[in-house]
């Protein structure tokens, strides 16, 4: 159920999302989804791609910092309310959101959002007692 | 000119190593029967306190360091009982452990002359109301300043660091006439009160006593320029006995050593030779008359030189050029003393492996100086939450803050971004102009 997110520890200087975009493309890693979180001194770019763990191991080799987290990724219906529904299933389980981003491409008609919650496996199997689809992996990266 | 007590202070020079010899014979004695640290060091070369007959004897004993201090945490290089010892002080340490030292009631009463002397050779009198800016507390320059204030007789305004704006209040409103704090304060008073629209030249501030950390005489001219005051140079150091080691007179060149208590040397780091006058070195310090924390032969680890040439003010007393540099990796900043070991134990408890790591020290124009610790995140830190790599940035920040007592701004860097030399990291950048 649950999908690996590479974060790569980036200092803001000129270049260095450059450096990673450059290197996963050398290595031909897909990069599915992506959101970077800034501070003054430095940003958090976190991705899903197709091979994390050789794009773990080419990132590495380049020279960054990279942890790898493990986030859910749920189909969002495409209309008003559709992430609503899905946040109100949380909110009222109390289990926390740390973040969240959109998936680029779409499950049939649905959205693809990723999660980063706080108590993941016990959101999952509330998420599904509701009929809400978390996508595996394989299916991920077969879209 | 000004004076204390000028017969002392300009005393026959033949007289003044008559003097030393006696006072040196006695304090041997003194250290060798009461502190077993001197007595093992004797023994190991199998030095007695009768081979030390006179100063000329003086390089047969042993040195003392920083370590000894460190061996002997935390009263045992004290050469009287507890009872006798009236005030304890502190500085850090190269690791964890801080320097410790004590005074007797007779070390405080020599401690307050000699500072009476330093702020009596800027023409310091009983008239004059003095604003003590050094702080209070384990840190010597406050209580130093205070004590030799009060000796004189002036008016002190006991006011320690901090809070710039009341300072300059105080000392528009209180008619201060001496200041005595670091040189970078000194500095940024100065900055603070033009800011503010106030006029030194008509306040009646006309001489400041600065040391505690290293200036430059570009910084002297600026100072006396925007506080129109004269700036004089002390020294000292916690293990000496605190500020009162050496002084300038109005002649501004170089630091008169307090000949009848401290004997300096100066030697060659590596060897540990002693160098002629006019060469440059580390400066090693004997005292003469400390009751409760005799100190033989101790390595300051400050570089400087000696100049024993006559000095138009006419004091006999050996000068010694402002502070040039350390032998050691010790920083003064904001005049406490950090060294690079204390920063890697803190990052090597929270990390739990050996740690990559930059001190960065500036000194922008007319503040005070400002150290970052630049960290390497390595695989086991990173995380994929700002708030977590935030927190650990805060932990190491407050871990810093209570181990050295001064604010440090970490900041988290990427893997290998810190240049490694020959296989050792160079652990300081010191953007300061100090030379």
């Amino acid at each position: 159920m649950k999908v690996s997110q590479l974060s790569v520890f980036i200092e803001n200087k000129s270049g260095r999302l450059a450096d990673v975009t450059r290197t996963l493309a050398e290595n031909s890693i897909n990069v599915r989804a992506l959101s970077i979180a800034d501070t003054i001194d430095y940003g958090l770019l976190r991705m899903i791609v197709n091979d994390p763990v050789s794009a773990k191991a080419s990132l590495t080799a380049a020279g960054f910092t990279v942890a790898l987290t493990e986030v859910l990724a749920i189909e969002v219906p495409d209309r008003p309310g559709g992430l609503a529904g899905i946040i109100d299933i949380l909110a009222a389980s109390g289990i926390n959101i740390e973040y969240m981003y959109a998936f680029v491409g779409k499950s049939g008609e649905n959205a693809i959002v990723v999660f980063r919650i706080e108590k993941v496996d016990e959101a999952i199997p509330i998420l599904q007692e509701k009929g809400v689809r978390i996508l595996t992996g394989d299916e991920l990266h077969s879209l | 000119m000004y004076y204390w007590d000028k017969d002392t202070e300009c005393m026959d020079r033949a007289r003044l190593r008559e003097l030393q010899s006696q006072r040196l014979v006695k304090t041997v004695r003194h250290a060798y029967a009461n502190v077993p640290a001197y007595r093992r060091k004797f023994e190991e070369i199998g030095l007695t306190p009768d081979d030390i007959k006179g100063i000329d004897d003086l390089p047969k004993i042993p040195f003392t360091l920083k370590s000894d201090f460190r061996d002997n945490y935390p009263f045992g290089m004290f050469a009287v009982p507890m009872d006798q010892v009236v005030r304890v002080h502190a500085s850090s340490g190269t690791t964890g452990k801080s320097t410790v030292v004590g005074y007797t009631r007779g070390d405080i009463a020599t401690w307050s002359e000699l500072m009476a002397r330093t702020l009596g050779a800027g023409g310091t009198t009983k008239g004059d109301i003095v604003h003590n800016a050094y702080g209070y507390g384990l840190f010597t320059g406050g209580l130093g300043a205070h004590y030799g204030a009060e000796k004189i007789g002036a008016s002190v305004i006991p006011i320690s660091g901090g809070n710039t704006k009341r300072q300059l209040q105080i000392m528009e409103d209180f008619g201060s006439t001496v200041l005595c704090c670091t040189p970078s304060y000194a500095l940024l008073l100065g900055e603070s009160a033009a800011e503010a629209g106030i006029d030194m030249r008509k306040t009646s501030l006309r001489v400041a006593f600065l040391g505690a950390e290293p200036w430059t005489e570009n910084m002297r001219r600026e100072i006396e320029d925007l506080l129109a005051v004269d700036a004089l140079d002390i020294y000292g150091l916690s293990e000496v006995i605190g500020p009162g080691v050496s002084y300038e007179c109005m002649e501004k060149s170089g630091l008169h050593i307090n000949n009848d208590h401290f004997i300096a040397e100066i030697i060659d780091p590596e060897t540990g030779a002693v160098l002629p006058p006019g060469s440059v070195g580390e400066l090693v310090f004997t005292s003469l008359t400390k009751e409760a924390l005799p100190l033989l032969r101790y390595r300051t680890r400050d570089v400087t030189y000696l100049d024993d040439e006559p000095c138009p003010c006419g004091r006999s007393f050996v000068r010694m050029h402002r502070v040039m540099g350390r032998s050691d990796d010790m920083l003064i900043i904001r005049g406490v003393n950090v060294f690079p070991s204390q920063i890697e134990s803190v990052l090597i408890d929270i990390e739990g492996t050996e740690p990559h790591y930059l001190i960065v020290v500036d000194r922008e124009h007319g503040k005070l100086d400002e150290m970052e610790v630049w960290v390497e995140v390595s695989p086991d830190l990173v995380s994929d939450e700002v708030r977590a790599l935030e927190s650990l940035e805060r932990k190491i920040a407050h871990e810093l803050h209570s181990l050295l007592g001064i604010t440090v701004k970490v900041k988290l860097v990427e893997p290998k971004t810190i240049a490694r030399s020959e296989g050792k990291a160079k652990r300081v950048i010191d953007r300061r102009d100090l030379d």
